[in-house]
């Protein structure tokens, strides 16, 4: 528990500082995107490594193992929204179906196309 | 009779409900899931929302009351973002083998996605407010949230559609994957995180472990382009949209 709790602190820590850093020099991207570019950074350098490495392990694979868990408050939000969205319906319907259809789709047919499958195992050892 | 509703009408008030409901409904619906062999069509948040949603609804609680206790749940989205850096670290040797391919597929995949949101709901009439929160429904809704809010859309609706989004594409990924012969577990689980987020890549997760792999590395990769590029193209788009 106690490495995932470490791991807590720092991607909070990440965050903060991502929150602070988005808000000072106005950049136009969500601050916990800029703090998980801070804890990648931390990844990266080996002497942060070291410390970051274990607890960053630790509570990623306790959040991520219950992703989808933390989508429900705001899947429930729908209420909140059912005039406009009911008055909308079909539309939205139709979009969110297609657009979420067309994006699989061509993900997957690109990666597909120009997928190599020994990629993997030339990196994984360096010719000397 | 009069005990009850009014225990009922104390307990409906506090935080300690909507964290207890949303808690509880999930782990029931996740031991469905598992129960019945993780067809996509129970999905544990589809359920979970449903099931919630209609609680709320029969109950006339009012969605705020249930969003402070919830809100401690809600809250570690932000966390979660910020720990996709760590799928990303573990991911970097398939990454650098082929960074063009993976490249390629997220941005078309995020293309194609927000295309079609843009080009059909113009085409159906849906007012700007509702296309600014369609336009970053593919990413994962902290991040569609905030991009929405900076193009004039409505951050609430945003995230609404983006747990949506996650629902349509974990509940028809296998289908459509199926249907274009498409059987490579690491494609599958890539086009899953990219296109349907967090919801998405839980799907592929508990499906396959190659697939839950590139489907965290999709997430990852597809939440930087989300909030790098969308940012700066989409203002761009919004304002050439005739009228």
């Amino acid at each position: 528990m106690m490495p995932a709790l470490q791991g807590l602190a720092l991607l909070l820590l990440a965050q903060s500082a991502g929150e602070l850093l988005v808000r000072a020099l106005r950049l136009p991207l969500p601050g916990p995107v800029l703090g998980l570019g801070l804890v990648l950074a931390a990844l990266a350098w080996a002497p942060t490594r070291r410390l970051v490495a274990g607890p960053v392990e630790a509570v990623a694979e306790l959040l991520l193992a219950h992703l989808s868990l933390l989508f429900v408050p705001l899947g429930v939000g729908v209420i909140a929204h059912l005039g406009l969205l009911g008055e909308h319906a079909g539309a939205l319907a139709v979009v969110l179906l297609l657009s979420t259809v067309a994006g699989l789709a061509v993900t997957a047919l690109v990666l597909q196309a120009l997928w190599r499958d020994d990629a993997t195992a030339e990196i994984a050892e360096p010719t000397p | 009779m009069t005990n009850f509703v009014e225990l009922w009408l104390y307990l409906s008030a506090t935080p300690l409900f909507g964290l207890t409901a949303t808690l509880v409904v999930y782990v029931l619906a996740q031991a469905a899931y598992t129960r019945l062999g993780q067809p996509p069509w129970a999905n544990p948040v589809l359920w979970s929302v449903l099931v919630l949603a209609l609680l709320l609804l029969a109950t006339g609680t009012p969605y705020p009351t249930y969003f402070s206790g919830a809100q401690f749940i809600h809250f570690l989205l932000g966390p979660a973002v910020v720990a996709l850096a760590w799928p990303l670290w573990q991911r970097r040797a398939e990454l650098r083998a082929r960074p063009v391919a993976l490249g390629a597929a997220a941005l078309a995949g995020a293309g194609a996605s927000v295309a079609v949101a843009l080009g059909l709901g113009w085409a159906l009439d849906l007012p700007l407010p509702l296309l600014a929160s369609l336009a970053p429904k593919g990413t994962t809704a902290p991040v569609a949230m905030g991009v929405a809010e900076a193009l004039g859309g409505v951050p609430a609706l945003a995230a609404v559609f983006a747990v949506l989004t996650g629902l349509v594409g974990a509940v028809a990924g296998k289908y459509l994957f199926d249907a274009l012969k498409l059987k490579r577990p690491e494609v599958r689980g890539f086009a899953l995180g990219t296109s349907a987020h967090g919801i998405g890549a839980a799907r592929a997760w508990q499906v396959h472990p190659a697939a839950g792999a590139y489907a965290a590395l999709g997430l990852s990769l597809q939440v930087l382009i989300a909030a790098l590029l969308m940012p700066l193209v989409l203002p761009l788009l919004l304002s050439r949209l005739p009228a």
